[in-house]
Parts: structure tokens; C-alpha cells; sequence
């Protein structure tokens, strides 16, 4: 048989495909690779062009089995970035490309188009040098934040920095107040994804809010207040099924605002990462003076990461320094992850769980505290960061800081916490007083 | 006492036209009626939809793919129901088809469940709920490159990665013009796919020309950098067909790998002219059947025309051959012409190349699968054409000759044919 150059006998017209190829970004997805030789060495990689300019990769070693087939939901990696059976290892197992610049973290702030993926099934197991190699067969894949139908509105009244995201349909819909971190900005991916899980969903700014920028001046305790009574007179949303979902510092911000505020009601509550360790007659700008006070405790790594954990340890007795959890009276969700570097989270959690013990609400509290995880729970397959660059509002300085957790330990957690906390969402939000479906 | 708002899931929102979905509504009160109902806005405009009548069951589920549709556009237990069966709002234009022209933009399409068992006028109903699918005719990475070439006018479809793909070279009907979706669709699967452009009558002055126009574009593809050149297939619809097979049997230059003929014939014409409607025209006008309602049937014209023509000797291709038809193709006699092709290739000897699928109440238009069907439709100058085929078997031949139809094709054009020791 000659030899054409073109289908030389190793390449074989390999196939790899992928299902779904545009799916939601918590979605599974299968990768299959067919028609190799069977028992060959392959490696299976993912490659991802970031927004900043920069490249991420992850790979898996496989050996192809008897009918040439590997099936990377069922079969196992021998090494690469992850190892094991691990169906979404292309995914989570992300890292910079070697020669990246250090301290990179992957946020798609650009919602409205997919996070593009290039998966190709290499010869050999591969561990570097990828674009100088000719793959057997490539695949391309997109991930998106918004499914079709989900409106995407910017909303600016009241003085808000905010994004709202409905879902398609004539609604209403139960509502999301979602609040990220001290890193500020306008983070929109998991309020873009609560809308397709059927949320209406602000992401607010609360830290670099247009009004902040113009002034100079934080927002007060008021401006939540106003967020929230944006989205109770909003027509598509039930004023009454509206919760709050925080990250971090957003679940100071949280706790507050549930224990102790008159205007804003959540029907329930999600803090992640969070701490109800804060200065409870004060604002944003207080609680950024508060944790700063403490700012001789950080530690250092041997990396040169900022481990900012003891900074708000120990956690306080005076009630003028943490939320009163007895105060609350909705249910709670708290998601903390065991190695978080960053902030106390775990013994936050378990002096909030002793709180409402002897206030009698500990019925509305769940913990789901997950073993070798970082700060930064974000949705899943999400890469994990474990240290990145950070600026926090306030700071010229731009440090390396230390967020903790091991990677597959803290991607099957960020897995986990989403199903939990949208099971969650949806028994409390779901639920309708009254004689519920009325058809006209 | 407190009641779950109802939750409709469907899934994929983004998938492939011709991927499964499934539809589940929960957390309806047990024992409700209602409707489910698909809408979408076609490129020129009109509105098209389906729906079917459920009741849900003790958990308050309905599940499309498990449960009886009691009526509407369909009924019994159909998946895709509310895709296959979709037609013209009634007050919007009527018999229309359904084809898409910007292949590279999903076709997007609004579910929606509605209390009780709803009938007409839903744009004044308020749903229970909604949601929106995009439905792609190409996959994420397939790169569509306008071909004019050496004469050659066409779509040319490249999956993504470095290749190189078997190639297929996608020829139409009659209607002419350049119908991309199915070539995009088989790039999606794996094939660098050429839709042609051609069949306008003045550009085609001699059938030696239209010939060489046909070996042109089989050459191009074959000298594609990213197609492997001895894995080029033929896949014809209709008159696409009457070239395939005399390309297969007569050309020094286009060597099919294999063949798929959709609803076609083996004729070829006497004389130059291979401009067969016009003749059709001429002398067999009489043949031409009108309906009840003035609509054309050319069966009866085709049989005839049969009878008349020289074949293509079929006995001299060498490769595998799949034929696609409807027996109820009101159109072109396609049955008939596939039972003399089945004739001659075994008296040639070469009957193990030739499988036929012949589907019972399909018509002429066997198109992707969960397109809508048309029975009759404009074709052009105000004629309109009866296509034939009853809705339900004929969606069930598009479902089936499709699935059939890319398995004929990966079987031969990704079959390894190498020794696979050399490694």
C-alpha cells in the first residue's frame, strides 16, 4: 500500500468528539476518542485563549483500549494535570501555559460570549511543547454563562452599579442578590448562570461602583437597601422569594444586611468563604478599616503569598464585632472550605454554628465544609487558583495571595457546593404561599 | 399552604439540528392538562409552530420523550414532536418550506407550557413558563469558505482541527441554487463538505459542459489540502442524483468512494441537453397530474419520461451505492428508478454494492431529521408541487435515513483499511 503523506498509517483518521459541544459552563461534557489503534499512548489536552492574552492548558495520559477507544468519563488519566477518572479533569485542571507570567487567574468578565475550548488527542503522553506537535484530531467546544433567551440588563437607577440577568419567559422569577468579593469590580459569571438555572439575578458593584469612582466615597449600608428594593418592585421578580448569595467579603455585607436591616428580607441565605466577623454598626468602608487593623498578622509563605487567615482571629466575643446569628431568621447555607488561607471561614462557621445553637435558630443553618479547599469556591470546573495576583479596593499595591486548597480536592468542592447550594435555592425560592398555580 | 412554581427544562439549549432533546416540566399540580408548544420566526418571517396535549402525572411531571401526546401538531409518545411536526401559524402564509439560509447562526426556537389543552391562538396566552433552544447547523470550529473556483461556484464546509477528512461533494435538485445546511451538517460530523451551486439553465449550454462543471468540483475537492483525495463521497438529492450516478459510471476523473442517492433517478438524456425540466415541459406536459387544488403531480410525468430516456449504466460503478427513498414520492418515481438500478447492478454482478431504503408514507423532500414536512409547497413561477409523504412516517424516515445514511458513510470513509500492526 504506498504511503501517502497526508494518511500515514499511525494517523489512522482518528476521531475525537465531544458532547455537549456548547453547553452551560456547570454542564458535564464527554470527550471520546475513536478509531485509534487500540492499546496506543495518548494524551487528551485542552487549550484555552484567555480574554487577557494569555493561554491555559490541561492534560490527561491515556491508553487506548481494545476497539481503539478512550472515553475520558470512564477511563483513567495516568498523569498530566490530573489523574484518575476524572470526566471534567480537561477543565478544572487548567493552568497558565509554561512561560506564563505568575500569579494569573481565570475570570471570564465578558458573559455574553462562550469560553472557548480547543481539545486535541495527541500521540505519545505529552507533557509540554504542545504547539510545536501535530494533533490526531481536534475538537472544538464553547462554554457559556447565559443560556439562549436570558436577558442580560444594566441597571443604573438609585445610583446602582449593577447587572440584572432574567431569564427568558413571562417570569416572575424568584430573585438573587449576588455579591462577590474585596477584589470589586462587576463580576457577572454566577449571577449569568443562576439565570439560566431559572433566577433572576443582579450581580452588584458594591466596592467600585461608578459613584465610588466619581466621588471617592464607599457606599453606605443604604445603597444594599436600594439594590434590594430595585429587584422587589422589579414586575419579573417575587418580591418575596429574593435571596442573597455572597462571596467573601459579600457575605459580610450579607449577614449584615439580614440580621440587622429593616428594608432588605432574603428568603434565604448563601455565604461562601464568608465571615460574620465585622464591625456591626459600620459600613463597607468601616469593615475595610476593621480587617486592616489586625494587618501586622499576616503571614508570609515561602512563595512570597500573603496568607491573610489570622486577621480576623481570634474570632470575637463582643457582639460589636460579629453578626448576632441569633438574629436570623431565614435559612442559611454556608459553604467554607478547610485549607481557605485567606480568610478564618472554618471557625467563622463554627462559632456562627454555636451562636445560633444558643439562640434556638440553629434549625435554619447548614454547613457543608468541604476538606483540603481553598477560598475562592467558584462554579464549577472553574480552574482552581491556589495563590493569584490581588489588588483589594483600597490598596495600590498588587500582592500574591495565598488562597489555599489542592486542586482536586477543591474542584470536586466547587462541584458539589453548586448542586447543594441550587438545591437549596430551589426548595426555599421555589415555594409560593397561597394557593400557588392559579391559571387565568 | 405553599405550591412550587412549575420548572420547564429543556436540553440541549445549544445543540446540533439533528441532536435528540428532551423536554420536562415539574412541579405541576398532579393530573393538570397542558400544552406544550415550540415556536420560531423564520428568515423570511413567518411564523411556524407545533404543540401537544399531555396531562401531568402524580409527581406533576411531563416527560415528551416518555409520555402520550393526546393531540395537537402530533400525538402518541414522540420526543421530537415538537420539532418535526411544526407548520405555519394559521393566519400566517401557508405552505411554505422550511429552509435555511445563514447556515453559520443557529435557528432559535421558543418552548413554552401552557395550562390546558390550548389549540390555537397561544400568542394571546400567557405560558407557565419558557425557555429558548438554539438549534446549529454547525458544529463550534467548522469554518465555511465561499468557493469560486476554476469555474466552480459553492459552499465549501471544513471541520475543525488539522485533518485531513474524507470529502463529500453535496448535490441538490432541481431548485437550484446553493443549499448549504446539509454540508454544514456534515462537516459538523467529520467531512469536508462542497455544496455546488448550479442548474441554471443558461449557464449550462451543453451537458458536456455541465459535465465537466461536476468532474471540476470533485477535483477541487480531492486537491484540498485537508481532504484525503481517495475519500471523496457523492451525496445527491433529487436531479443531484441523475449526475451522481452518471458521474460514478462514465467519469475518467470523479471516483466516488461511495454514493448516497436521495429520492433520485438514473436517467440521462438524449441528445445534449441534460436541461431535463424543460424537456419534461415539452413533450410530456400531459403526463403532469393536477390535484384537487391545482397542485402539480409529476409522478405520473417521470414515469413516462422513464419509459422515454436512456439510463445511466449503473452496472459500471464500482462503488458502494445507498439509495434513499419515499414511497410516496408524489414527485419523481424514485421507487420505480431504484428497482431498475437494482436490476441492472445485478445483472452487472455488483449487487453486494447497492443497499436501498425504501421508506412507506415519506415523499420526495427527505431533508435532516426534525426538519418540518411539507406536502406541498411553491416551487417556482407559481407552480406548486405535491411532494407527498404523511408527516409522521415521513419524520420518521428523515430520522432513520439520516442515522443510516452518516453510518454508510463513516463505515466507508473512516474505515481504517490500513494494517493497523504498523505502529
Amino acid at each position: 500500500m504506498e504511503s501517502d503523506p497526508r494518511m500515514d498509517g499511525s494517523r489512522c483518521l482518528v476521531q475525537l468528539s465531544a458532547h455537549p459541544t456548547r453547553g452551560l459552563m456547570d454542564e458535564k461534557i464527554t470527550i471520546v476518542v475513536q478509531k485509534a489503534p487500540p492499546g496506543l499512548q495518548l494524551t487528551v489536552r485542552s487549550l484555552h485563549p484567555c480574554e487577557d492574552g494569555h493561554s491555559w492548558e490541561a492534560f490527561g495520559h491515556y491508553v487506548s483500549d481494545s476497539t481503539g477507544t478512550v472515553d475520558v468519563s470512564q477511563d483513567l488519566s495516568l498523569g498530566g494535570t490530573y489523574s484518575g477518572v476524572e470526566p471534567m479533569g480537561l477543565l478544572w485542571s487548567l493552568r497558565p501555559v509554561p512561560g506564563s507570567k505568575p500569579g494569573l487567574r481565570l475570570r471570564k468578565m465578558n458573559v455574553q460570549t462562550p469560553l472557548g475550548l480547543t481539545v486535541s488527542v495527541y500521540q505519545g503522553h505529552q507533557n509540554e511543547g504542545f504547539a510545536d506537535l501535530v494533533p490526531l484530531a481536534t475538537v472544538e467546544v464553547e462554554r457559556w454563562y447565559m443560556a439562549p433567551g436570558v436577558r442580560r440588563v444594566n441597571v443604573t437607577e438609585d445610583g446602582l452599579s449593577a447587572t440584572l440577568f432574567l431569564p427568558p419567559g413571562p417570569g416572575p422569577f424568584p430573585g438573587i442578590l449576588d455579591l462577590w468579593g474585596g477584589g470589586g469590580k462587576l463580576v457577572e459569571m454566577r449571577a449569568a448562570l443562576l439565570a439560566s438555572h431559572g433566577f433572576a439575578s443582579m450581580a452588584l458593584d458594591y466596592l467600585t461602583p461608578k459613584i465610588t469612582l466619581e466621588t471617592g466615597k464607599m457606599v453606605g449600608n443604604d445603597y444594599f437597601e436600594k439594590a434590594f428594593k430595585v429587584m422587589e418592585k422589579h414586575p419579573q421578580i417575587v418580591g418575596n422569594s429574593i435571596a442573597m448569595v455572597g462571596l467573601s467579603f459579600g457575605t459580610c455585607v450579607a449577614f449584615k444586611m439580614a440580621a440587622y436591616s429593616q428594608v432588605v428580607k432574603p428568603r434565604c441565605v448563601v455565604s461562601i468563604s464568608g465571615s460574620h466577623v465585622q464591625p456591626v454598626d459600620g459600613t463597607v468602608e468601616d469593615m475595610f478599616k476593621f480587617f486592616h487593623k489586625n494587618v501586622e498578622k499576616t503571614r508570609v509563605s515561602e512563595a512570597g503569598e500573603k496568607i491573610w487567615r489570622d486577621l480576623l482571629l481570634p474570632i470575637p466575643t463582643d457582639l460589636q464585632f460579629k453578626v448576632d446569628m441569633g438574629r436570623m431568621r431565614c435559612p442559611l447555607l454556608v459553604i467554607v472550605g478547610e485549607d481557605d488561607q485567606n480568610w478564618a471561614t472554618p471557625e467563622s462557621a463554627a462559632d456562627m454554628q454555636e451562636m445560633m445553637s444558643r439562640a434556638g435558630n440553629a434549625h435554619l443553618l447548614t454547613v457543608l465544609s468541604y476538606p483540603n479547599t481553598g477560598h475562592l469556591i467558584e462554579p464549577p470546573y472553574s480552574p482552581h487558583t491556589r495563590s493569584s495576583g490581588f489588588r483589594s479596593v483600597g490598596s495600590r499595591e498588587k500582592v500574591l495571595g495565598l488562597w489555599g486548597g489542592d486542586t482536586a480536592a477543591h474542584s470536586w468542592a466547587q462541584e458539589d457546593a453548586w448542586k447543594k447550594m441550587l438545591l437549596f435555592l430551589r426548595e426555599h425560592l421555589h415555594s409560593r404561599e397561597g394557593p400557588g398555580l392559579v391559571h387565568q | 399552604m405553599s405550591r412550587l412554581a412549575p420548572v420547564l427544562s429543556v436540553s440541549p439549549c445549544r445543540g446540533l439540528v439533528d441532536e435528540k432533546l428532551t423536554v420536562l416540566v415539574e412541579n405541576l399540580p398532579p393530573g393538570l392538562p397542558v400544552t406544550l408548544h415550540s415556536l420560531h420566526l423564520s428568515e423570511d418571517n413567518d411564523y411556524w409552530e407545533a404543540f401537544g396535549h399531555y396531562v401531568s402525572d402524580h409527581r406533576g411531571v411531563v416527560s415528551v420523550a416518555d409520555d402520550i401526546s393526546f393531540g395537537g401538531t402530533y400525538t402518541g409518545i414522540e420526543a421530537m414532536g415538537l420539532l418535526w411536526s411544526m407548520r405555519p401559524v394559521p393566519d400566517g402564509r401557508q405552505q411554505l418550506r422550511l429552509r435555511r439560509t445563514n447556515v453559520c447562526s443557529p435557528l432559535l426556537i421558543s418552548i413554552s407550557v401552557y395550562a390546558g389543552h390550548q389549540a390555537e391562538g397561544f400568542r394571546k396566552l400567557c405560558p407557565l413558563s419558557s425557555s429558548v433552544i438554539e438549534r446549529w447547523y454547525v458544529a463550534p470550529g467548522v469554518k465555511r469558505v465561499s468557493v469560486r473556483e476554476r469555474g466552480v461556484r459553492g459552499t465549501l464546509f471544513i471541520p475543525p482541527g488539522p485533518g485531513p477528512f474524507p470529502g463529500v461533494l453535496d448535490m441538490w435538485g432541481g431548485g437550484g441554487g446553493l443549499v448549504e445546511y446539509r454540508s454544514a451538517m456534515l462537516a459538523s460530523h467529520g467531512y469536508v463538505s462542497l455544496a455546488v451551486e448550479y442548474l441554471s439553465a443558461e449557464e449550462m449550454a451543453s451537458a458536456g459542459e455541465e459535465f465537466h462543471y461536476f468532474e471540476t468540483a470533485f477535483s477541487l475537492l480531492q486537491e484540498h489540502p485537508q481532504v484525503v483525495p481517495d475519500r471523496v463521497a457523492l451525496v445527491s438529492l433529487s436531479l443531484g442524483c441523475m449526475i451522481c450516478f452518471l458521474m460514478a459510471a462514465e467519469s475518467s476523473v470523479v471516483k466516488p468512494f461511495c454514493c448516497v442517492g436521495i429520492s433520485g433517478s438514473h436517467l440521462r438524456s438524449k441528445g445534449k441537453k441534460s436541461n431535463v425540466i424543460s424537456r419534461l415541459f415539452e413533450t410530456q406536459a400531459d403526463k403532469i397530474i393536477f390535484d384537487e387544488s391545482g397542485h402539480q403531480i409529476w409522478r405520473g410525468l417521470g414515469l413516462a419520461v422513464m419509459h422515454d430516456s436512456d439510463k445511466v449504466d449503473v452496472g459500471k460503478i464500482n462503488c458502494p451505492i445507498l439509495l434513499i427513498n419515499g414511497t410516496d414520492d408524489q414527485n419523481w418515481p424514485a421507487v420505480e428508478c431504484s428497482e431498475d438500478i437494482s436490476q441492472r447492478m445485478k445483472a452487472a454482478g455488483k449487487e453486494h454494492l447497492l443497499t436501498v431504503l425504501e421508506y412507506p408514507g415519506a415523499g420526495h423532500l427527505i431533508e435532516p431529521p426534525y426538519s418540518p414536512h411539507f406536502r406541498v409547497t411553491n416551487f417556482k413561477k407559481n407552480v406548486k408541487l405535491v411532494w407527498g409523504g404523511k408527516t409522521k412516517p415521513h419524520s420518521e424516515a428523515q430520522e432513520d435515513a439520516w442515522r443510516k445514511m452518516l453510518a454508510f458513510l463513516q463505515a466507508h470513509l473512516y474505515s481504517s483499511g490500513m494494517p493497523r500492526a504498523k505502529m
